[in-house]
């Protein structure tokens, strides 16, 4: 896959965005994404803590002239929250000089136990950090017509869960990512579509790609693995068989068999006939 | 006068800066995003020089790790 994929402004060099969070060190995590070729990464918006002086910030530890920092507005239940963490986290990347300064992926949240997205809410703070000129990645549930309203409402990409946060779940219902990508790329075939959430092997990954996804987001499918650096490198094999597989057209269904060796010229006595 | 920074009462003198603050805490302005009662502190508008108020909010925040 050597042509670069385009979100809104932005065009990177692989399809799989992975997240920061939840490894038990920064040098794990680094080597984690090293292993998975991944050039966007994303991170969360917290308070710094204060009696802490020794520093141990992410920024430290990401190199940011080889990442594109993604922002994420996780543990927002508010479009007015998810507005503020924004804004903020833009703020921080332009005083990085990150490219990531001009993104986010919004996170409007409904509830703590289920991390299932708040349409509503996501519905809002999609217009309105698209009025503050944000190229907006919603994290959105797979329901086909709730994505469209975001797409509508302006989102760069829409990202639909394949299973519950940090499930590992994987792609629990093809059939509505599958009508999620027929309804946001109606008319529209590069309007990109990232499955986000529930990832938690390689296959899943590939499952996505095969389904027609442009991308896979994923953190804890990594991170919680026994060796997530192997688990890295498994999710980038994933997703370039998932990504060959489906630009190659795969073979149709059958319900019978139709036999890869000819009965034609066989010694073999065939029962029936 | 009393302020809260990151959700904890802090007693700081009348005429601190917002910049004042930040470098007490052992921090750099250049590493941190700053709200001053919900509203976004921006460096390029000199934000960081406005003295605190009583009562002010004050929010300093960083990146951690997130997916």
């Amino acid at each position: 896959m050597s042509e670069l994929f385009r979100i809104g402004p932005f065009s990177v060099t692989s399809r799989l965005f992975v997240g920061t969070g939840k490894y038990q060190t920064y040098e794990l995590m680094q080597q984690a994404l090293e292993a998975s070729g991944a050039q966007v990464v994303t991170v969360a918006v917290r308070r710094e803590r204060l009696v802490d002086s020794q520093g141990r910030s992410l920024l430290d530890h990401l190199d940011l002239s080889k990442y594109i920092i993604l922002p994420n507005t996780a543990g927002c239940f508010t479009a007015e929250d998810a507005i503020r963490v924004s804004l903020l986290g833009r703020e921080l990347l332009e005083k990085q000089n990150n490219p990531g300064a001009g993104w986010v992926k919004l996170e409007v949240l409904g509830d703590k136990k289920t991390l299932l997205p708040d349409p509503v809410g996501t519905l809002e703070a999609t217009r309105e950090l698209v009025k503050e000129g944000f190229t907006v990645l919603a994290y959105s549930s797979d329901d086909p017509r709730s994505a469209v309203r975001i797409k509508e409402a302006g989102a760069a990409s829409v990202m639909p869960a394949g299973s519950p946060i940090g499930s590992g779940q994987g792609v629990l219902n093809p059939l509505n990512i599958s009508l999620c990508l027929e309804l946001l790329k109606d008319g529209d075939p590069t309007y990109p579509v990232i499955v986000d959430a529930g990832v938690g092997t390689a296959s899943d990954v590939a499952i996505a790609m095969e389904l027609g996804a442009d991308g896979v987001l994923l953190n804890t499918g990594i991170a919680h693995a026994k060796d997530p650096v192997k688990m890295a490198a498994a999710m980038r094999h994933g997703l370039l068989a998932g990504r060959l597989a489906y630009e190659s057209g795969r073979m149709g269904k059958k319900r019978y068999a139709t036999a890869s060796s000819p009965f034609e010229g066989v010694i073999s006595y065939i029962p029936g006939e | 006068m009393k302020i809260t920074v990151n959700g904890t009462p802090e007693e700081v003198p009348q005429s601190t800066t917002l910049r004042a603050l930040i470098e007490f805490k052992k921090l750099s302005v250049d590493k941190v995003a700053t709200e001053v009662n919900k509203r976004l502190v921006r460096s390029a508008n000199g934000g960081y020089e406005r003295v605190l108020a009583e009562g002010d909010a004050i929010e300093i925040v960083t990146f951690v790790g997130g997916g």
